[in-house]
């Protein structure tokens, strides 16, 4: 392991600034009205998370985390957005504005508040093991968890739904590959083909949602069978 | 000491000289951008000219404040050129008269008086413009103080000279993500105040669609042409604030002699023609948002402040 100083360095300040953006490009997919957006956000969002890998790869000096970041790459902007756009077709593309339980604004508000609160929950976390790097990525990969479940929670309609467990899984990894540099590299590669998994199997049944109903709002489905 | 009550005075009379320029650039790209046939980059200058030169006609209902509002939205921009640097890079004689706080509440000062004359004439559409600029104004509030206690905190002081130096030294710090967010969220808060297009259309003269525009249309003559450039000055000032203390303090006079202050005055309208081209691309590639849209841009921007803040303070 080397010594992980204090000073900040043109490196650790890139990598915090893609941090910031990353949760920027998170707040994005709670700002953004449609759905094209949203994954526009979310394939932002996984560039920055595969040039945070390869930052933390070139810091830590580790050829794991460097597999990691292709991986990342290769998966998470490309071929995720790609396999939704085959399995659930058409959807994806319409023009209509996503509906929500609270308007937008409000959201944006409470996520900054969950955003406060992620910082209040990775300070305990961080007196433990705090490198300079971990000290800005953790609270932010915990911010995203949380805001992409708030997605998941608000949204009506089932592809952005999608997108907000594939961002719960874009935090995850961020904070992961900057608290445990050293995790196997079979768990990396596990997680990223999870992801992958999940994006084919929803994509999967948001098509058979909208055969059966004739749309992917599921929010206005509250009953499980038709009166 | 002579010197920089000079070099001061200077400065009011680029902003005073320069600002319909800026204006009249903006025009011009924007046209251009769009395919049509501009007017001439100078054309600011001359409505101005000719504006003075015409008579000027004032309601008999209206009251004082109709009358004294053009000279107070001429006077504040140049209050506020005092205290900010525009050519140099060391504080000169009026810059601890106030900090960025002050600047921006004495440019908010002029809004007011013009909100006030607005509603002042009882012309139907001053009062519905007057009322959309508050709204746009009080949302656009929070994201100003964040921003500026953000660039405070960082600095340790309110005063601009002593901010701008801190962002650049050494160099990585410019790409700190607070710096990054903070700069995001002026330009937002930029287009917001300006009243330009995801917000508000400048040029546009429908009047159910006006928001800034509709406060003036009851002047006439040396009113007109005082609102107008006064416009004009607190665009170029919020510009050069953003470029001069935020982004790139680059350029700025050094030295104390007249020719290295007079070299910055070329130097700072590169930078700003710079930005303009940015504003002109954000101005061509996006639609005029619905007023009821506003508050999420502004939302927005207020967002992207706080995230400045919580990833410094943590």
């Amino acid at each position: 392991m080397i010594d992980h100083s204090a000073t900040p360095t043109l490196l650790t300040q890139l990598n915090a600034l893609t941090g910031g953006l990353f949760l920027l490009s998170t707040f994005g997919v709670i700002a953004v009205r449609q759905v094209l957006g949203c994954l526009k956000m979310f394939i932002i969002q996984s560039l920055l998370l595969s040039a945070s890998a390869l930052f933390l790869a070139y810091y830590y000096s580790s050829v794991h985390l460097l597999a990691v970041a292709a991986i990342a790459l290769g998966v998470k902007p490309f071929l995720i957005p790609y396999l939704l756009r085959r399995t659930v077709g058409e959807e994806l593309t319409s023009r209509r504005e996503i509906s929500q339980v609270l308007n937008i604004s409000t959201s944006l508000l409470i996520a900054a508040g969950l955003t406060v609160f992620s910082y209040f929950v990775a300070k305990p976390l961080l007196s433990v093991s705090g490198g300079i790097i971990t000290a800005v990525n953790l609270p932010i990969g915990i911010s995203a968890l949380f805001i992409g479940a708030y997605v998941l929670t608000v949204r009506r309609e089932a592809v952005p739904q999608t997108i907000g467990i594939l961002t719960m899984e874009n935090g995850a990894f961020f904070a992961g590959i900057s608290i445990a540099s050293g995790l196997p590299f079979i768990a990396e590669l596990t997680a990223a083909f999870d992801a992958l998994i999940i994006a084919v199997v929803m994509g999967i049944l948001i098509r058979k949602i909208h055969e059966r109903v004739g749309t992917t709002a599921v929010g206005g489905m509250k009953a499980l069978k038709e009166e | 000491m002579i010197n920089k009550i000079v070099f001061n005075l200077l400065q009011v009379i680029v902003v005073m000289a320069f600002s319909p320029l800026v204006k009249g650039v903006i025009d011009y790209l924007k046209e251009t951008v769009q395919s049509r046939c501009g007017p001439s980059i100078f054309q600011p200058y001359l409505d101005i000219w000719k504006l003075f030169h015409k008579d000027e006609v004032v309601s008999e209902q209206s009251s004082w404040i109709f009358r004294f509002t053009p000279y107070m939205v001429f006077v504040t921009p140049i209050f506020v050129t005092l205290l900010i640097p525009v050519l140099t890079r060391y504080p000169l004689f009026f810059a601890f008269m106030g900090d960025m706080l002050g600047a921006g509440f004495i440019l908010a000062l002029g809004g007011f008086f013009a909100t006030l004359s607005a509603v002042d004439t009882g012309n139907p559409y001053g009062p519905m413009g007057a009322s959309r600029t508050r709204m746009v104004g009080f949302l656009a509030e929070p994201v100003f103080m964040i921003v500026f206690f953000t660039v405070s905190f960082v600095a340790g002081s309110t005063i601009p000279y002593i901010v701008q130096k801190v962002w650049v030294t050494p160099l990585s710090n410019f790409f700190e993500p607070s710096h990054v967010l903070v700069m995001l969220a002026f330009i937002m808060l930029i287009i917001a105040e300006a009243g330009r297009i995801p917000v508000d259309n400048p040029s546009g003269h429908f009047e159910l669609a006006m928001i800034d525009e509709s406060k003036g249309l009851e002047y006439s003559g040396r009113g007109a042409a005082l609102m107008k450039w006064g416009g004009s000055m607190k665009f170029f000032v919020l510009v050069s604030i953003f470029l001069n203390v935020l982004v790139t303090p680059w350029g700025l006079a050094q030295g104390n002699s007249l020719g290295a202050v007079l070299l910055a005055i070329p130097l700072i309208l590169l930078k700003i023609f710079a930005f303009i081209i940015v504003l002109v691309v954000i101005e061509s590639s996006f639609a005029k948002l619905r007023l009821f849209r506003i508050p999420e841009f502004l939302v927005a921007a207020f967002i992207t402040s706080v995230a400045a803040m919580i990833t410094y303070f943590f």
